[in-house]
């Protein structure tokens, strides 16, 4: 940011920098709350007296003599083997980000470099397909799934998900490769490379921002999703986000909400470690000039 | 010595074993269900059995996958677990089978009312059971002087003397979330106002009554005495507010009266005087305004007979009498022979000692709770008269029941 | 690039999407012009732990025999589109005819379900996108200036937001903004009214939903246009300084521009993300105030009797309905489109 046109008024600074602690402390107060209160019982964390108690602990203390305790995280790691669900959780993740972004890239690809008619209607189905609410989709995949003994698997939910995926990260990847000027892979062609080949040698390499941002927003929707993996997956095979549901109890038994805090701000820390060891190509990634205007 | 102890051990040994091998079964065995304690214990006890795999999917989704699991050539799951109000969509799906010849065959240990027949036919085995009824705070109810509410008018003027002492702000509870809650707490009232939900013999809503009328005003009543945001209170929450000690008297499924007496989340004030007491009664009417509900399971109808046979032998040794024992006595009512009634049942005996209606197992009843869940809400908010609602439940039942060919 | 080329290259993607979301909607179709059959119901005895008595059941050898002949079900044509569960066209006529003044008209409309969920669905999509747009655009400015070491911890925290799980998520706001909750209660304090609930109010409710859907997609604004931001084109930047722009004019003329596409692409997702809004109707237990297309779809498809012909119905006028919000931005596309090639 060398350029002077980026040097900031010192009113201005103070504004945005006045601007930024606001959203930073909106966005993670929510987290920052949970965080200290998955230590709480749940009394104090729903605080229905007093929402001070919250912050003190004055349930927790008189329960287990500290303002701490750690029945959430043992409750659910040890007693309702949440680790399962972290595992599944992983694995899921990481094949639908790799698959996704293997045939989005591919797909993309030919999409920005194809001048033909057809490659405007398929994006703009791709677009129709995504307005399909999912919950409608799911419920037609389960007769077939269990007819054909695909039910309750990691791999249907795996391609599941990526199928549901593909619609955005074909548009988003398209954009992208649009923005990567075509005289690249031209003159590798011009030099007796194949599609395929100018594709690898040339486009690969600078392809690399657009492809860690839509990775990004890939690996969240596998993360989040609760639609697909609670209907598609068997108790043994859920994932994070449908076991911390199942911690919540059902309309005639009791659940164990605070299995639940402690099993969602343990399924947050994989994130902020993986943020933070990543953050470095995210934000050089993003910064390589990602969308070459 | 060293003989002695090896005897000792092999005979351990036999008994062991002896007890595993009562169940052994031919076949797989697949079972689907809820995922609370009690059917996680009857789905444990089922997989003790020996010779083929039982295995388990107990999930909160179960409703979901239910008939779909069942629909196909074989069917995925062998046993589905359900309740009165979820065996008829397997029963209009015609995915589950009659047990008559299995009964017969292997049902030695069941007593008569477990059989859940339909037409003559055994369709279901059921294995416990649940009703909401009183709950109350006895030190509240000592403190103004009343004795437990035996009708729903008790009820309310209980709540205004001790909304008037100052004692609580919001004396009743109640599960009113709009959807499933707010529906069945309809359904309760309505019951006890003795009112039909269809005419006889068919599929015709007949709700805007004055039964219906009477059953909401009621519920608006005691709404007044209730936490303002009670349209968002499923029963989670009514429980956690009883827990925190903000509500005196509330109607409450019998199943989460153990939880309410345990000092985990709650304070020993609470769970010391938490008392109940059988359901109560609404507008001079002696049948209680409650359902009585059961849990059971089914046998697959697209499986093979063997699969059929290993099903039905593996599900009894779930639910057989020396399944029930300190731990999982205290887990739900049991229908099974040699239960013990353990305190926290008495609400749901007294219901069902009182000739409460069970939930009815009608094909369509769903229809109709839904639309009750959708409706009621804006004659809650006071957006609209009883009447209106009432009108606009039959409207949108009557277009799902087209819909779904009932009508 | 050639036919043949394309083809394979777009091969793997289109297949997945054929199988996994093409043929469902087709089969979706289908389902929301054919009904079940006639139920053919007869009186039977039943019997429970609690006593026999005379109930209504499915004759199932008669509905079999009905099935059997026609294994799609009754065709319905566009009579499920019509009736009073979706576009109730008979009960809007009525409505039109014995109406007393367009607010008693639609005051019954909204009695209606679908459009009340309609009303709403619509009233969120056009404030959530443009607020989430702008929030996200200025975040994303602001965090631009950060150095360069604080950056990544913005980002991380910038898009906590989108990653906490939605379900919980919305369950520890619905805590904090209970009237007795920490939000809640400073609201309270705030506005120096004791009895103030937003879960109570029809108004209060919809406002939370909007902060909940501006909060909850604001991140994905913020990360999109801060990518864009980086491949500003520093020369006209500094060209327009020399000119003596001012700040906010090489925003409007620079800036702005540049990220224009960007600001298509988001607006496309979002109308759409936001046309379906679900999960936070549901964390927020907020439907006797609020409801969606997508939660009537959930509703008919998670009760004790699955109304599968509805939600098709449903799902396929939700289709239409983002195709409809989405025909301006299409266009657009589709000049663009033009031009180019």
């Amino acid at each position: 940011m060398k350029a002077k046109a980026f040097k900031q008024p010192p009113m201005l600074r103070l504004l945005s920098s006045a601007f930024i602690l606001c959203w930073l402390f909106l966005a993670a107060f929510p987290f920052i709350w949970t965080l200290w209160g998955s230590f709480k019982v749940e009394l104090d964390f729903f605080s229905k007296a007093d929402w001070t108690n919250a912050v003190t602990g004055a349930r927790t203390i008189a329960e287990h003599g500290t303002a701490f305790t750690n029945n959430g995280y043992q409750g659910a790691w040890v007693q309702e083997e949440f680790w399962k669900a972290v595992i599944n959780t992983g694995i899921v993740c990481f094949f639908v980000v790799t698959i996704s972004l293997t045939i989005g890239t591919l797909g993309g690809y030919a999409l920005s470099r194809s001048g033909f008619r057809y490659t405007f209607w398929f994006l703009i189905a791709a677009l129709i397909f995504r307005a399909m609410p999912h919950i409608t989709l799911v419920a037609g995949y389960l007769l077939p799934f269990f007819q054909w003994n695909l039910w309750g698997i990691l791999p249907t939910t795996i391609i599941v998900l990526v199928a549901i995926n593909q619609p955005f990260t074909l548009w988003m990847l398209h954009s992208f490769f649009q923005k990567i000027p075509k005289e690249l892979d031209e003159s590798a062609k011009v030099d007796g490379c194949s599609q395929f080949q100018a594709f690898r040698h040339v486009i690969i390499p600078v392809m690399w921002p657009g492809v860690i941002t839509t990775g990004l927003f890939s690996f969240l929707l596998a993360y989040n999703d609760f639609t697909v993996t609670s209907m598609l997956l068997s108790k043994e095979n859920q994932t994070m986000v449908p076991k911390i549901a199942s911690f919540l109890g059902t309309t005639q038994t009791e659940g164990n909400v605070m299995f639940a805090v402690a099993a969602v701000v343990s399924a947050t820390a994989p994130l902020f470690v993986l943020v933070m060891f990543f953050q470095r190509q995210i934000v050089s990634g993003l910064t390589q000039g990602a969308v070459k205007g | 010595m060293l003989f002695k102890k090896l005897a000792l051990a092999t005979a351990i040994g036999l008994v062991s074993t002896n007890a595993m091998a009562e169940c052994e079964i031919g076949a797989r065995v697949s079972v689907v269900g809820n995922e609370f304690p009690a059917i996680q214990a009857v789905g444990a006890a089922a997989q003790e059995c020996t010779g083929a795999e039982v295995t388990t999917n107990l999930t909160s989704e179960h409703q979901e996958i239910n008939v779909a699991g069942m629909s196909g050539t074989p069917a995925e799951y062998t046993s589905a677990i359900i309740a009165n109000s979820s065996i008829v969509a397997l029963m209009n799906e015609d995915v589950i089978r009659p047990l008559d010849d299995l009964v017969a065959k292997h049902g030695g240990d069941l007593k008569p009312n477990q059989l859940i027949t339909i037409d003559g036919k055994v369709m279901a085995v059921a294995f416990m059971a649940n009703a909401q009824h009183l709950v109350y705070r006895e030190d509240v109810l000592k403190e103004i002087g009343v004795e437990p509410p035996a009708t729903y008018e008790d009820m309310l003027a209980a709540a205004k003397m001790i909304r008037e002492k100052g004692i609580m702000e919001n004396p009743i509870g109640g599960a009113y979330a709009a959807g499933w809650n707010l529906a069945q707490e309809f359904n309760n009232m309505y019951i006890g106002m003795g009112g039909e939900f269809f005419k006889q013999g068919t599929a015709e809503p007949s709700i805007n009554n004055e039964a219906g009328v009477a059953a909401l005003e009621m519920m608006k009543s005691l709404s007044e005495y209730m936490n303002p945001d009670f349209l968002t209170h499923d029963s989670n929450a009514t429980s956690a507010e009883w827990k925190a000690g903000n509500v005196a008297i509330m109607n409450m499924w019998g199943s989460r009266v153990g939880p309410l007496r345990e000092t985990e989340g709650s304070s020993q004030e609470v769970v010391d005087n938490t008392a109940i007491a059988g359901p109560m009664t609404v507008g001079g009417n002696e049948t209680p305004a409650t359902t009585l509900w059961w849990d059971g399971w089914t046998v697959a109808k697209n499986i093979s007979d063997e699969e059929a046979e290993a099903t039905f032998i593996a599900m009894m040794n779930g639910i057989r009498p020396d399944m029930l024992n300190e731990e999982t006595s205290p887990m739900a009512v049991w229908l099974i022979d040699g239960y013990e009634p353990t305190p926290a049942a008495e609400g749901v005996f007294d219901a069902a000692s009182r000739n409460s209606v069970p939930y009815p197992m009608l094909p369509f009843q769903g229809l109709m709770h839904s639309a009750l869940g959708d409706e009621l809400g804006d004659f809650m908010q006071g957006k609209e008269d009883a009447a209106t609602a009432l009108a606009d439940v039959e409207a949108a039942y009557t277009a799902k029941a087209k819909e779904g060919g009932f009508l | 690039m050639k036919h043949k080329t394309f083809f394979w290259f777009i091969l793997p993607t289109a297949l997945a999407m054929l199988l996994f979301i093409a043929l469902p909607i087709v089969s979706v179709v289908i389902q929301s012009i054919f009904t079940p059959h006639e139920q053919v119901l007869k009186v039977v005895e039943s019997c429970d732990p609690f006593g026999c008595k005379e109930t209504t059941s499915v004759d199932q050898e008669a509905t079999q025999k009905l099935r059997d002949a026609k294994p799609l079900g009754q065709f319905a044509g566009l009579a499920i589109y019509r009736d009073r569960g979706h576009l109730a066209v008979d009960e809007v006529k009525a409505a039109w005819q014995t109406r007393e003044g367009l607010k008693d008209f639609f005051k019954t409309i909204n009695n209606l379900p679908f459009y009340r969920a309609m009303g709403f669905t619509l009233t969120f999509t056009f404030v959530v996108t443009p607020l989430l747009i702008v929030f996200g655009f200025v975040i994303a400015l602001a965090v631009n200036s950060l150095h360069r070491h604080l950056k990544g911890l913005a980002i991380f925290f910038s898009l906590l937001p989108m990653i906490v799980t939605p379900l919980i998520g919305s369950l520890i706001l619905f805590w904090m903004v209970d009237s007795r909750g920490i939000v809640g209660t400073a609201l309270q304090w705030l506005f120096s009214d004791p009895n103030l609930s937003l879960k109570a109010s029809t108004g209060y409710t919809w406002i939370m939903l909007i902060v909940y859907g501006v909060w909850h997609a604001a991140p994905f604004a913020f990360v999109v246009f801060y990518a864009g931001l980086q491949t500003l084109p520093q020369d006209t930047l500094e060209s327009s300084m020399i000119d003596g722009a001012s700040r906010w004019q090489q925003i409007r003329y620079v800036v702005i521009p540049h990220l224009m596409p960007l600001v298509t692409f988001v607006a496309l997702m979002q109308l759409m993300d936001n046309f379906r809004v679900f999960e936070p109707i549901v964390g927020f237990n907020a439907q006797a105030h609020a409801t969606s297309l997508s939660w009537i779809i959930f509703n008919d498809l998670g009760g004790e009797t699955r109304a599968l012909s509805s939600a098709a119905t449903t799902s396929v006028l939700t289709i239409m309905g983002v195709a409809i919000l989405l025909s301006p931005v299409l266009i657009r596309t589709w000049h663009d489109f033009k031009v180019k090639h």
